[in-house]
């Protein structure tokens, strides 16, 4: 059976990197492994997703509603638009920080209320406050990071070598802050 | 040795494996990525081109004086390169050379669907798909041996599920290929008519060839489980196939796909008691298939549109619907792209929208066509690359005979669309003293596929300070009169050329002149020009906003509304201090920060 990982959030939030960090540490231990990522208008403050499969042999490189294992993402709203991935029996990560997009900036219509409830009350949620931690750690941006230590504890895949993929696909200078968010992740589920 | 590459990862690779010479493209999701990663070695030389025909253009080039060669680009993007491939085609090739098309099923970032498979059968030249990136890799290097042997550019089909997502590559070596030695051979290279019908019965021969070749290759292969059902699909299809329907039936596995191995497929259609054929797009094995077999269910049974996901295929083949959780529609809304805070196309399009009435704006491909949503939906067509200043002219000469019509058209593009095929289109215009306002949205780079340098940014594909074409100076020299360079991020000024232009009654050219947020790479000239790049942010005096919301109208995503409060605040994160938003504040209670 092959393990469906999907991540979601907007555009610049750092989906890429953390899909490339969990690809390596998977292809690092032995499995086989697709992920899959849209490009191109996506990029513009607009929703991205990002997908990873991993098992013996993995054929299709994308996940269908209702297939993914865990949902991980890094933004409220975007946590709400694709809960319809999780499997039945599946398990949502969610950051809860709220991005505006163009329709409820102009305040044409509110950002939704009570999404948090809402997501407990269909899947088994953990929500998480990234983002404070991130920028408690100095950097918004290794939000990511915490995420993906959260994500590595909760699916128990602490045995593979994160650390090592840190090292090779973060730039050096912020391989230190990446470990250390990395760790704070992790302590974040029980 | 093993990595995870993306598909357009794995093309890099196998180019640099089969030992590529040249390689040029022009941007174009999901492509792009192709060249970029070819850039990176350095053993092969890479560049961006104005436009695919001019890419394939200089592949040729390339091959006819002994290299190996590669184009790539997107599915729309071989339309453009379309007359020289169908002549190319004739040719032949002195060095190998393989054209890439990158197609799009669901279009994710297209405007079309178009099934680039039917460009082989029409140019008569052979073509493979690989399924996944170990095969992106090993069909490519493949593919150069086929273009050599049978003389041929080889046309190599992957769509956006191929190149963009990442599976693991056993890597090669790189096989130098020496130049092959340069004789001027004017009775395969000189396309004249005389030749051309000489040439014309070389492609027959060619593909009488190709036809035994294909019900050999090694990429048309079976696999069997000892089912009654058998599957025939390529390209990312057999992935989802085994997805969806694993070892319940047996495949007929397709990679070298023009010309289609007709006894191979009959022979696999005469053993089973049917036959699905899965393929997106148009029915191309399928329309073969049933000429010989009566076992087959094609478009019968699936969709000719989008992507044939498992869970597509699943619900045809199987009746089945994967029920998950279900969603909540009244917890999200909706997120569309938008310009990002600091984009030098917001100024531009708030004061145009002041005009909406009096104008049709003439739209194109870029960032720019992000002007259709929300707030400004700012434009009345888009076609193609480079459209949007000849069908405004079209459009505007209709407009000037109806008498019931006054509208005046505004056509826009961007810097690298003008580069790409807008110079022609504005050519038409000037010369036949068409009346439009033309208006190019210099933002120094080609912004929507991901900050590639163009012949207007300064820098070429691998970072080396280049020539920065003129676009002011091109306009002068094709005879345009009136000309306005604004700073799109001065609304005074921007709109003051807005309503120059809208008295004129000879083509004119607006010029906005401003980076992109995102461009990375600056010259010194660049920094003399843009003094006061992205220096200060911008911020609310809480006291003084009224929340009246008269800067929403911008559409800048760091300006937010809170509705509890009713006030606007920036995003100090994401504010990069445009001052867009300060020039449209009534109340002046937006300031810029002090540093």
């Amino acid at each position: 059976m092959n393990t469906n990982i999907k991540l979601v959030g907007v555009g610049g939030q750092g989906t890429i990197l953390a899909t490339t960090l969990l690809s390596a540490a998977i292809l690092d231990a032995g499995f086989d492994v697709k992920m899959s990522e849209i490009h191109g208008m996506s990029q513009r403050g607009g929703s991205v997703s990002s997908e990873i499969r991993f098992g013996d042999k993995v054929y299709s490189p994308v996940i269908m509603k209702g297939n993914a294992d865990v949902l991980v993402s890094f933004e409220l709203m975007e946590a709400a638009r694709n809960v319809d991935y999780i499997k039945k029996d599946g398990i949502i990560l969610v950051n809860n920080h709220k991005i505006n997009s163009m329709v409820t900036l102009n305040g044409k219509v509110p950002y939704p209320k009570g999404i948090e409830e809402d997501l407990k009350s269909r899947v088994k949620t953990y929500v998480i406050n990234a983002t404070e931690l991130a920028i408690k750690l100095g950097n918004v941006k290794v939000m990511n990071v915490i995420m993906l230590g959260a994500l590595v504890k909760a699916m128990k895949l602490e045995h593979l070598d994160f650390i090592k993929a840190i090292r090779e696909n973060v730039k050096e200078k912020f391989i230190d802050l990446n470990i250390t968010a990395f760790n704070v992740g992790l302590e974040l589920i029980e | 040795m093993k990595k995870i590459l993306t598909g357009n990862q794995a093309i890099a690779r196998g180019a640099y494996e089969a030992g590529v010479h040249f390689a040029s493209a022009y941007p174009g999701t999901p492509s792009t990525e192709i060249l970029e990663n070819i850039s990176q070695y350095k053993e092969m030389t890479a560049e961006w081109a104005p436009n695919e025909k001019v890419a394939l253009e200089a592949v040729i080039g390339a091959s006819i004086a002994g290299g190996r060669s590669l184009a790539a680009m997107k599915h729309v993007g071989v339309n453009v390169a379309a007359d020289p491939l169908f002549t190319f085609a004739y040719t032949g090739v002195t060095g190998a050379s393989v054209l890439i098309t990158a197609d799009e099923p669901g279009m994710h970032s297209s405007q079309n669907e178009q099934d680039n498979r039917n460009y082989a059968k029409f140019a008569k030249i052979p073509m493979m798909e690989p399924a996944n990136s170990q095969e992106a890799k090993d069909m490519l290097v493949d593919a150069f041996n086929i273009s050599k042997d049978f003389d041929s550019i080889v046309l190599f089909r992957v769509t956006t599920r191929v190149c963009h997502s990442k599976g693991t590559v056993e890597l090669g070596e790189r096989v130098e290929v020496p130049f092959i030695k340069y004789e001027k051979n004017f009775d395969k290279f000189v396309a004249v008519p005389s030749i051309g019908r000489k040439l014309r019965h070389k492609v027959e021969e060619r593909l009488n060839k190709l036809k035994e070749y294909t019900e050999t290759s090694k990429w048309n292969y079976e696999v069997t489980n000892g089912s009654k059902v058998g599957v025939i699909a390529s390209g990312i299809s057999y992935e989802y196939a085994w997805e969806a329907l694993g070892e319940t039936v047996d495949y007929l596995k397709l990679g070298f796909t023009y010309p289609l191995p007709e006894k191979l497929i009959t022979d696999f259609c005469a053993k089973y008691d049917k036959v699905y054929i899965i393929e997106e797009n148009d029915p191309i094995i399928e329309e073969f298939a049933k000429t010989n077999s009566k076992n087959v269910i094609g478009k019968d049974l699936f969709p000719y549109t989008g992507e044939m996901t498992p869970d597509v295929i699943k619900r045809c083949v199987l009746s089945q619907n994967v029920e998950g959780v279900e969603s909540n529609p009244e917890m999200f809304v909706g997120r569309p792209p938008t310009f990002c805070s600091g984009c030098p196309h917001r100024g531009f399009f708030y004061e145009l929208g002041k005009k909406r009435k009096k104008i049709v704006v003439a739209g194109d491909i870029g960032c720019y066509s992000l002007a259709v949503g929300e707030p400004y939906g700012m434009m009345d067509w888009l076609i193609c690359m480079g459209a949007s200043f000849s069908s405004g002219h079209g459009a505007q000469r209709i407009f000037d005979m109806n008498p019931d019509e006054d509208r005046r058209l505004v056509s826009i593009m961007g810097d690298s669309t003008f580069f790409h095929t807008g110079i022609n289109s504005l050519l038409n215009t000037v010369y036949n003293g068409g009346n439009t306002i033309n208006v190019i949205l210099d933002n120094r780079i080609t912004g929507m596929t991901g900050q590639q340098d163009n012949p207007g940014s300064g820098f070429k594909i691998q970072g080396e300070v280049t020539t920065i074409g003129n676009i002011e100076g091109v306009c002068r020299a094709i005879g345009i009169k009136h000309i306005r360079r604004v700073n799109p991020n001065d609304l005074q000024q921007t709109k003051d050329a807005i309503n120059w232009a809208l008295e004129l009654e000879e083509t004119s050219v607006i010029i906005t002149d401003w980076p992109c947020v995102l461009k990375k790479k600056y010259n010194d000239d660049d920094y003399d020009m843009y003094k006061d790049l992205w220096q200060t942010k911008d911020i609310v005096l809480e006291d003084k906003c009224t929340g009246c919301k008269a800067c929403l109208r911008s559409g800048c995503p760091s300006l937010i509304f809170d509705a509890d409060k009713k006030k606007v605040t920036i995003d100090s994160n994401t504010c990069v201090g445009c001052d867009v938003c300060l020039q449209i504040c009534p109340f002046d209670a937006i300031v810029k920060e002090e540093k």
